[in-house]
């Protein structure tokens, strides 16, 4: 592992649940690695897979999706759809000689604040030891 | 149109004329009003390619060829074309298991329409790259009459490379069709269309098999008209053959590609030689964006941009994110391939599009047991969802 290095993750975070979770995160002061930049979504169900794959082709280290739980979206059923679009994305990054465990998702609800920072922690430590995204600085793509 | 109680008939073909018994077939469809139209692969003018061709007109059946061995487009996307929006026809669609697998796939996605169509399902022995196919044709070669000829025995390239021995030799079919497991509709996980043409495990020189619902039977006149069906044991026992030898043909393959994509340097080596031409994707009858995201300005930046990305990354390949289209494309289209190779055969630069597509199509495919162009009521697996799958993703890695 280089302590050196930091990574760099994409949030997609639905307006609803993740989104509120960070916020709630941030308003309670609680303590997590600056390691991530966050994009505001309605629903984890808007999300294109596309996006997914131009940050991570970008240099991105990992990539949170971050939704409400199973049941609690906010337009009923997008969650389950961007579960989906996970599976789906994963099982072709794997197969293309990309690592899928750089995409995560994960439900965090508006009320998740200290879990919210938690998994944020958890990644960060999870992506140091993987390693900084081998396509970083590769132009030829 | 769906039927589900099949007949087999046996229909007798008249003075070795295989082509002349399946165009008066096919025009009976026509003549006894079951159709207003036909859309079915006639041959050109030129004689050195079949395409697909509409009729209405049962004195234009003459060079009707739904046996020649080239698919200069898929007749999915032309059936798409013709079905897509209220027309008040009723059409009657030849196709080979690929394009039928394909018309599944576009009605669940809603971008064709079974409403008054029949489908008529041929047995395909594969096909030639349409320039291979004009090459044949043009140094004498009737292809159709090969395919008959080893109809028998469910082979086509041996027979070739035995016929001639001068300009036809090496020519093969095409990569996707040496790796088809599927080359019979209505055979293991193919849909069963309302009219399945057979010819396979037969010697089409003296009868072909049709498989047809009772009701249709009728109207064709087919209990009239012809024999009993006679031992098909042969032909099913030459059909499993064929489709033990495309499978491992296809595992072979598919092992190498997954041997060698492992790491970046793999991926980044597939699409080295893509030009960007977006052929792949026009030709593909999956890819289902009305307006493709890659044709729009969505990834067209401000000039500084270009820069900066450069900047950061020291150079980059322009135009930039050839990559981001295959692995978006993938994402679109995986789950409902094919694997008809219409693809590879458009690409220019023949990357090997159809085996990477298809591999990678064959385990996305699995993580939700769908089989593209099996079943109109398994739903696409990027239109449908399940509240009680994949349930260990989003929760915490443990």
């Amino acid at each position: 592992m280089n302590d050196d290095f930091e990574p760099r993750i994409i949030g997609f975070f639905c307006n609803w649940c993740t989104y509120a979770g960070a916020d709630l995160a941030g308003t309670s002061r609680i303590q997590y690695p600056p390691n991530i930049r966050v994009i505001r979504l309605m629903c984890s169900g808007a999300l294109d897979p596309v996006y997914v794959i131009k940050a991570l082709l970008e240099g991105a280290d990992g990539v949170l999706i971050g939704g409400c739980h199973p049941g609690d979206c906010h337009y009923q059923s997008g969650n389950y759809k961007a579960r989906r679009r996970v599976a789906i994305l994963q099982s072709i990054l794997k197969q293309m000689g990309f690592e899928p465990e750089r995409v995560w998702l994960r439900w965090i609800s508006a009320s998740e604040g200290r879990y919210f920072a938690d998994t944020v922690t958890e990644m960060v430590a999870k992506l140091k030891e993987l390693g900084p995204n081998p396509l970083k600085g590769v132009g030829a793509i | 149109m769906s039927v589900t109680a099949y007949q087999e008939f046996a229909v007798k073909v008249a003075e070795g004329d295989t082509l002349g018994t399946l165009q008066s077939f096919l025009g009976r469809l026509l003549t006894e009003d079951i159709v207003d139209a036909l859309l079915v692969p006639q041959k050109l003018p030129t004689g050195d390619n079949v395409v697909p061709t509409l009729i209405r007109d049962p004195a234009r059946l003459t060079g009707v060829d739904p046996i020649a061995p080239v698919m200069p487009v898929i007749a999915a996307k032309v059936l798409s074309k013709v079905t897509a929006t209220e027309h008040g026809e009723r059409l009657a669609a030849v196709l080979r298991s690929c394009e039928l697998r394909a018309v599944i796939e576009l009605v669940k996605l809603q971008q064709a329409s079974l409403e008054d169509v029949i489908l008529i399902g041929v047995d395909c022995l594969g096909t030639y790259e349409v320039k291979d196919y004009a090459s044949l044709v043009k140094a004498g070669v009737d292809p159709t009459a090969d395919v008959l000829a080893g109809a028998a025995k469910g082979q086509l390239e041996n027979l070739l490379a035995a016929d001639l021995e001068s300009a036809a030799k090496g020519y093969q079919i095409r990569a996707a069709c040496r790796m088809c497991e599927k080359p019979v509709p209505g055979g293991p996980d193919v849909y069963r269309p309302d009219i399945v043409i057979g010819f396979l495990g037969l010697d089409p020189s003296q009868q072909i098999l049709i498989e047809a619902s009772d009701a249709l039977a009728e109207k064709l006149g087919l209990e009239a008209n012809v024999g009993q069906v006679g031992d098909l044991s042969k032909r099913k026992e030459v059909i499993e053959r064929l489709i033990a030898e495309r499978t491992a043909e296809r595992d072979k393959v598919f092992t190498a590609f997954r041997e060698q994509v492992t790491g970046m340097d793999g991926l980044l080596a597939e699409f080295s030689t893509c030009i960007r031409c977006y052929n792949c994707m026009g030709a593909c009858p999956i890819c289902y964006c009305k307006e493709c995201i890659f044709r729009t300005p969505t990834f067209d930046h401000a000039s500084p941009q270009y820069f900066r990305w450069a900047e950061r990354k020291g150079s980059i390949r322009l135009p930039t994110d050839t990559l981001l289209f295959h692995l978006t494309r993938l994402n679109h289209m995986a789950t409902s391939c094919v694997g008809c190779g219409m693809c590879e055969s458009a690409c220019p630069s023949e990357l090997p599009v159809a085996l990477i597509f298809r591999a990678v199509g064959q385990e996305t495919q699995a993580v939700f047991d769908y089989h593209p162009g099996r079943s109109l009521e398994e739903e696409v697996p990027v239109a449908t969802f399940r509240e009680d799958e994949l349930t260990e993703l989003g929760e915490k890695h443990r």
